[in-house]
């Protein structure tokens, strides 16, 4: 037997910084950091967010630098165990954004005869800015054959439907849908890995994994204090993206109002959230010139700038002539889903750039891996995906190989369980 | 990241200190070339200002920035102010854009067109003899005008000929007792398309109707499924879960529908006057990169043919086009870029072989013949030929 001294992450970060206890009161800003004692005047990266709240973190919290998204299926018929897993999921959650371990005891301070109950790789680093989104997916409320699985179904949101398919698409059932989702977003990707490791592991026997995804490097800015990053086609992505300080973007287009659906009141204060894997053909991209390029973009490659004009954030002209049609083609990316032309529709994205190695030809198996946090599929993503699908020219190099819609529900109170409220009767 | 994105923001701020070198070492001489060949304009309502007048012969690189608030043009025009050496377009207010050209010793004009009309400002520009220039020569007008006429004659041969099989092709299918017949005479017909696909589908109106695969469709969204495609799923059913063949009055109207469509897409083609289509030289590499682009996007992954699997004779005639387009403007960029043609005519060698491997009598094996290993050899020859060949537009027009 060994391991009498205990051991936490916690621990191990160095004395008594306490890591996430403060967090809550400036928003998701206040927190301990690794090394700075002075941590409250650093403008060093943050080191926690808090779990508990009246939003899930990990939707407008400032997009961290790594991902691993998961979709999972629930396997068994009995309420109560699904209600013991999310209590379970919620438990676990709650420690790993704090910098603790999955379970209660820890990787290395349990019996020796037993497998510990978090598995370690996270010992010895900070949070890294850890969040943990939950979702629910059509499947949780009804099966393929329409069966109520758990007396959910009158409670399912009208809005939770299996996305159609969209003109191009090539998904891949495998790669699709699920009955639950958990986002793990974190500035470190072993912090982001472990999180999934272990909720999964603790679902074992309730829910399996249907399919998952790792991202590096965000691909959209959801913070104002964030400088727009870029996406496998070399270009600035998000710039027009909702940001956490725009409160009234966010309420009319992101979050679920009290009245939306009378029948998943539950639902206020959440999101839904739609998934698409999106390959991107790499190889052909590269052989574009750059002029070919930024017309299909409608921006310039390097500041950003739209082609008519002025730096990053100047609003496109889409009327500016150019010497054949306007200088922003009908056809460039940024005018097909820019909100002008879709009802003012605008989205929280929060997509990630993926690369999962090499295709069996050679090819990069990569793309973006996009993440859209929004009120309504139906006003606010089916529309603008079909427009995308229809008329936009980045469509030529672009593959999507997998999507899903969850409902995210509002965020976790100290003695709640993630999604109560649609339990509770 | 992050560094890349500061390097690029800090690039831009740097300009006016380059162009400021620039001028010091034109005025220096020639000696210092590869700086005096690299100009900076800035363009606005009221003025064109250059770093300099005069640069030695050679590759020239203009970086042009629009300080004004109109949308501004730049161009390097002949002695006689009409013939245009180069040209960049469609700058927008603060940006920068660069102009390559290659011009030999002479006398030239510069103008800006802020707002895109009238003459623009113009002011004289001189490029001055030098030893290292490279040799232009002074034919290119009569390559490029007989790449042009060539491209034209040969886009309008596979047009006719695309409508002739395409005649042959419905009248099979719709007779209802032909069907092996049809389906010998499908790809067959479909390399005619194949061969001008960058053309064919340049007209946005009739290429859905025409080339649409079935995952092309948005059938949720109301979109009808037409064309080709439509048919060849009915010719070759057996790989589609629960099919119900289409009837004869079905077959009728797609068919008649498909060979109007080829009807209105010949006519276009063959217009003369003032409807006749235009192809720059500028088009013509572009299409044979376009065709390549093809290739590595839908025939080499089997996405093209889904029923039929004759993806290797779409492939083998988008190989086609692009060699016939890239041999039209070959002569013009043995004088610009002998190396590049070298390699380019190597590797459209190579991978014409790596196809040869798969023909089966006048065909090709089907697509589901194929292993992993075989689309692994194709991608890797294509991928060969496309880098280079991605490089012809920029070398035929400098």
């Amino acid at each position: 037997m060994t391991g009498s001294s205990r051991v936490s992450r916690r621990g191990l970060l160095g004395g008594g910084l306490s890591v996430g206890a403060a967090a809550g009161v400036a928003g998701a800003f206040a927190a301990g950091r690794l090394t700075a004692p002075d941590a409250e005047t650093s403008a060093a990266p943050v080191a926690s967010y808090p779990f508990h709240g009246a939003r899930q973190a990990g939707i407008v919290t400032p997009a961290q630098d790594r991902l691993h998204f998961v979709a999972l299926d629930v396997t068994t018929d009995d309420r109560d165990q699904l209600v013991a897993l999310l209590t379970a999921w919620t438990e676990a959650a709650a420690r790993m954004t704090a910098g603790r371990s999955a379970g209660p005891v820890g990787a290395v301070d349990g019996a020796g005869n037993a497998p510990p109950d978090d598995t370690g790789e996270a010992l010895d680093l900070s949070p890294s800015g850890l969040t943990i989104t939950f979702g629910f997916g059509p499947g949780l409320f009804t099966d393929g054959d329409g069966n109520d699985r758990f007396g959910l179904a009158e409670r399912r949101p009208e809005a939770l439907e299996r996305l159609p398919r969209f003109s191009a698409d090539v998904l891949d059932p495998a790669r699709s849908d699920g009955d639950l989702c958990i986002q793990a977003c974190a500035d470190d990707p072993q912090v982001a890995v472990h999180a999934i490791r272990n909720l999964v592991r603790i679902g074992f026997g309730t829910t399996t994994v249907r399919w998952s995804q790792l991202g590096f490097g965000r691909t959209s800015t959801t913070s104002t204090s964030q400088s727009t990053p870029r996406n496998l086609f070399g270009f600035k992505d998000g710039t027009a993206n909702i940001k956490a300080e725009e409160g009234a973007a966010l309420d009319t287009h992101v979050w679920v109002a009290a009245d939306d659906d009378p029948a998943a009141a539950w639902l206020a204060g959440g999101s839904y959230l739609v998934t698409r894997r999106i390959n991107m053909t790499i190889e052909v991209w590269d052989r574009q010139s750059l002029d070919a390029q930024e017309r299909f973009v409608g921006r310039t490659k390097g500041t950003g700038a739209p082609l008519s004009g002025g730096e990053e954030f100047t609003d496109p002209d889409f009327a500016m002539a150019g010497s054949v049609g306007p200088i922003i083609p009908l056809d460039a990316h940024v005018r097909v889903v820019h909100p002008e032309v879709n009802d003012g529709v605008r989205i929280l994205r929060r997509g990630y750039n993926f690369v999962d190695g090499s295709n069996d030809v050679g090819g990069l198996d990569a793309g973006l891996f996009f993440i859209a946090y929004l009120r309504d599929p139906r006003t606010h993503f089916i529309p603008l995906q079909r427009a995308m699908s229809s008329s936009d020219a980045l469509m030529e190099y672009l593959r999507f190989t997998g999507q899903a819609l969850f409902a995210v529900p509002p965020g976790v109170r100290a003695g709640e369980y993630v999604g109560q409220a649609l339990f509770d009767a | 990241m992050r560094k890349t994105l500061l390097a690029s923001v800090a690039a831009l701020a740097v300009v006016p200190a380059l162009a400021a070198c620039t001028e010091n070492a034109s005025s220096g001489g020639d000696d210092e070339g590869g700086d005096a060949r690299a100009l900076s304009v800035t363009s606005n309502a009221d003025t064109c200002e250059l770093s300099s007048t005069e640069a030695p012969a050679g590759t020239l690189s203009f970086d042009v920035t629009n300080s004004g608030s109109d949308v501004t043009e730049f161009y390097l025009l002949g002695s006689d102010g009409l013939r245009i050496v180069g040209e960049v377009e469609n700058i927008g207010p603060n940006l920068t854009k660069k102009l390559t050209v290659n011009a030999p010793e002479g006398e030239y004009f510069t103008a800006c067109k802020p707002g895109m009309v009238g003459e623009g400002i113009r002011a004289a520009f001189t490029v001055t003899h030098a030893e290292d220039a490279q040799e232009v020569s002074a034919s290119d007008q009569e390559l490029i005008d007989q790449a042009q006429d060539n491209y034209r004659a040969y886009v309008q041969d596979q047009s006719a000929q695309l409508l002739a099989k395409t005649r042959d092709f419905t009248e099979l299918y719709k007779a209802g007792n032909a069907d092996d017949q049809a389906r010998a005479l499908y790809p067959v017909a479909r390399e005619h398309w194949e061969r001008i696909e960058t053309v064919a589908e340049s007209f946005g109106d009739l290429d859905p109707k025409t080339d649409a695969r079935e995952a092309d469709v948005d059938v949720a969204a109301g979109e009808e499924w037409t064309g080709w495609h439509r048919i060849e799923k009915d010719l070759w059913p057996q790989d589609a879960k629960g099919y119900a063949a289409l009837t004869p009055a079905e077959r009728t109207s797609y068919a008649d529908d498909l060979l109007a469509n080829t009807e209105e897409l010949d006519q276009r083609i063959q217009a003369t006057g003032e409807d006749a289509l235009e192809y720059s030289i500028t088009d013509i590499a572009n299409g044979s990169i376009g065709l390549l682009e093809e290739v590595a996007n839908g025939k080499i992954t089997g996405e093209e043919e889904a029923w039929s699997h004759t993806d290797l004779w779409d492939f083998q005639a988008n190989v086609d086009g692009a060699r016939v387009a890239y041999e039209g403007v070959q002569g013009l960029l043995e004088t610009k870029d002998a190396a590049l043609a070298e390699e380019l005519t190597s590797t459209f060698a190579a991978l014409q072989a790596v196809l040869d491997q798969y023909r089966d009598g006048d065909g090709f094996v089907l697509y589901t013949a194929l292993t992993k290993d075989d689309t692994k050899k194709m991608t890797d020859a294509v991928n060969a030929l496309s880098e280079p060949l991605s490089k012809l537009t920029a070398a035929v027009t400098s």
